[in-house]
């Protein structure tokens, strides 16, 4: 067996979704290897080169991958792994993997693996369904198993190796029916949402965006990521990728704060593998108690600067 | 321009979902269904192309059972001119299959425009909309926050992706998916339902488009996910940070 990862990064670092993806591939088979393709990849397989696992690097250096088209992408992923021994072709569940490993999985006729939480054996996986609310154990009869896999769910591997980097060329079309406009990236000083170690989020309770200054303070202090609830993304409270849920991000911190946040299932799916959970809510009926280990019953606007003096 | 906007037939969201005790899967029988909700935004958005006169006729496609008419009468409903459905007995197909099915159908009908949810709640797989468009070999524009056509039959797409909001612009024939901030859909008026009534639904058989509905993951249980632990609600701030740096010793 031998599992090809394909690395998420943005031509600059590499994503800590590849390296949990790299994790998960171990388990699968001893022989893993790293596909990068990008656009001035040198910071890129420095950091990568480092991964612990990894038997091999493959680099594709093209002005084609500048930005991760899932066209041209997929289409060089599949010439690159036909005619090799791949059994395995995972990539992170990100916006990126979902994007484009489903194209890979039509061009090689494989029925891909969504967002796998647990391998069982190389051909049967965990996978939520339902929002989280069963959970679906799966077999393949692929020759070729194409997975994504929730990154939240894998340890990232350690960085304390030094692999060897082989580049090739592609031999590939541009494709012209497709073009990238531009990228407005949100700018933030946190950490990523899906890798911090504390997570505080806001819901429809903090009525609006000025209001988020009051988790701002807290985060700081903690080293936190911020995150919402769909309501407050659909208010235009904060910017979309803040949106924790079973169709936004999934994150697993230590701590998760909850403030002003019913708990409608699709945000619990977001947060269910958090270690701990605490919410501050004025209904004390909300179903986010139910999730919670710490609940704090009261008005968000008193208890969070208090709860920043005492931090 | 015509647009083809595929429906599935979802448990409603709201619904507590139950597994079976055999872990064959989760309970239908009496459960609320509706159309899945990133495919009323699909049709949200075409019906409002229509109306900007960006596109002609509305077709909605589901793949299901016979009760998927219902939910082909939603799309309808809201604004949809004529329906098909692909006709199964299984209640569940794979992406994969799903996929080759709307390549079948758009290669007889020749949409311009191949609209679809981002993601169905049941199986959450986020995979049919850019199957569709690989098999089909038209662009994709998946994640959808915003949609924009251009004079010279190219769509302008912005996407929701992890690091913020990507703008991609494809010709057109091409797949889009919906996200959540596309737009909000309209509730049918009660006009509108009892004019769906008459609007056209055509029936296929899915044996009879030749292609393997076998499926290539089989389902081996399905379980409930492991319980959180019931948490205790605390007095006040001190009480609450006490806990979270003596207890969870997360601070
Ligand atoms: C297809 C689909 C996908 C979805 N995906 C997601 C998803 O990924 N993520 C997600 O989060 N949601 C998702 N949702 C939406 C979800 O169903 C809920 O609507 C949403 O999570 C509610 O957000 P909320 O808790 O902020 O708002 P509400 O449910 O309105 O809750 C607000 C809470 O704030 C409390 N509050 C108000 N004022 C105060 C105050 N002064 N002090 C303290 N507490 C206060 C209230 O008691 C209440 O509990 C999805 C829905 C659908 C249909
Ligand atoms: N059986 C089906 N019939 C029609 N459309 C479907 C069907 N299954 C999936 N789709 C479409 O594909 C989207 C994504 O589904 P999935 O890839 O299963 O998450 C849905 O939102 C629908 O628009």
């Amino acid at each position: 067996m031998k599992v090809l990862v394909i690395i998420e990064h943005d031509n600059e670092t590499v994503k800590q979704s590849s390296f949990s993806t790299i994790t998960a591939a171990k388990e699968i088979s001893d022989s893993v290897e790293a596909l990068v393709l990008g656009q001035g990849l040198d910071s890129v397989i420095n950091e990568l080169k480092k991964s612990d696992h990894l038997k091999k690097i493959y680099m594709i250096d093209n002005e084609l991958f500048k930005n991760p088209l899932a066209e041209n992408l997929s289409n060089a992923i599949q010439k690159f792994a036909e005619g090799s021994d791949y059994t395995h072709i995972l990539s992170p569940s990100s916006t990126f993997g979902k994007n484009m490993s489903p194209r890979l999985s039509a061009l090689m006729d494989v029925q891909q693996i969504s967002d796998i939480t647990k391998i069982i054996s190389d051909d049967t996986f965990e996978r939520p369904i339902y929002a989280g609310n069963a959970i679906a154990k799966v077999k393949s009869s692929d020759q070729i198993k194409i997975i994504t896999v929730r990154s939240t769910c894998f340890e990232p591997c350690a960085l304390n190796s030094s692999v060897d980097v082989e580049s090739l060329s592609v031999n590939l079309d541009t494709n012209s029916s497709v073009s990238f406009v531009s990228y407005d990236k949100s700018k933030s000083d946190r950490p990523e949402l899906t890798s911090a170690k504390i997570v505080i989020s806001g819901g429809r309770g903090m009525q609006n965006g000025e209001n988020f200054r009051l988790l701002e303070g807290i985060a700081d202090k903690l080293g936190a990521a911020m995150g919402a609830s769909r309501a407050a993304v659909d208010a235009g409270f904060v910017p979309n990728d803040w949106q924790v849920g079973q169709t936004g991000k999934i994150v697993a911190p230590d701590l998760y704060i909850a403030v002003g946040i019913s708990g409608a299932i699709q945000h619990i799916a977001g947060i269910k593998d958090s270690k701990f959970i605490a919410c501050i809510n004025k209904d004390e009926e909300a179903p986010i108690f139910n999730f919670s280990d710490y609940g704090l019953v009261g008005d968000l606007f008193e208890l969070l600067p208090k709860l920043e003096e005492k931090l | 321009m015509k647009a083809l906007v595929c429906v599935k037939r979802v448990i409603d969201y709201n619904v507590r979902i139950r597994v079976k005790s055999d872990k064959s899967g989760v309970e239908t029988d009496n459960v609320k269904m509706s159309m899945n909700p990133f495919d009323e935004i699909a049709v949200e958005e075409a019906v409002r192309m229509k109306e900007k006169s960006q596109i002609q006729e509305i077709v909605i496609l589901s793949i299901g059972t016979d009760k998927s008419q219902e939910t082909i009468r939603s799309g309808l409903a809201m604004g949809g001119d004529r329906g098909i459905l692909v006709k199964t007995d299984k209640e569940q197909l794979e992406p994969l299959t799903v996929g080759k099915i709307i390549k079948a159908v758009s290669d007889k009908e020749k949409p311009d425009l191949i609209i679809l949810g981002k993601q169905a709640i049941d199986d959450d797989c986020n995979q049919t909309g850019q199957i569709v468009a690989t098999l089909l070999d038209i662009p994709q524009a998946t994640f959808a926050s915003e949609l924009k056509k251009n004079d010279d039959n190219t769509l302008e797409v912005t996407r929701e992706v992890d690091g913020g909001l990507e703008t991609v612009k494809v010709n057109i024939p091409c797949v889009v998916t919906t996200d959540l901030r596309l737009n909000e859909p309209r509730y049918a008026s009660l006009p509108n339902i009892m004019k769906a009534k008459q609007k056209k639904i055509d029936l296929l058989e899915i044996g009879s488009f030749g292609i393997d509905i076998k499926d290539r993951l089989q389902v081996l249980e399905v379980n409930e996910p492991p319980e959180r632990k019931p948490g205790i609600k605390v007095d006040d701030v001190e009480a609450l940070v006490n806990k979270l740096k003596n207890e969870a010793k997360v601070l």
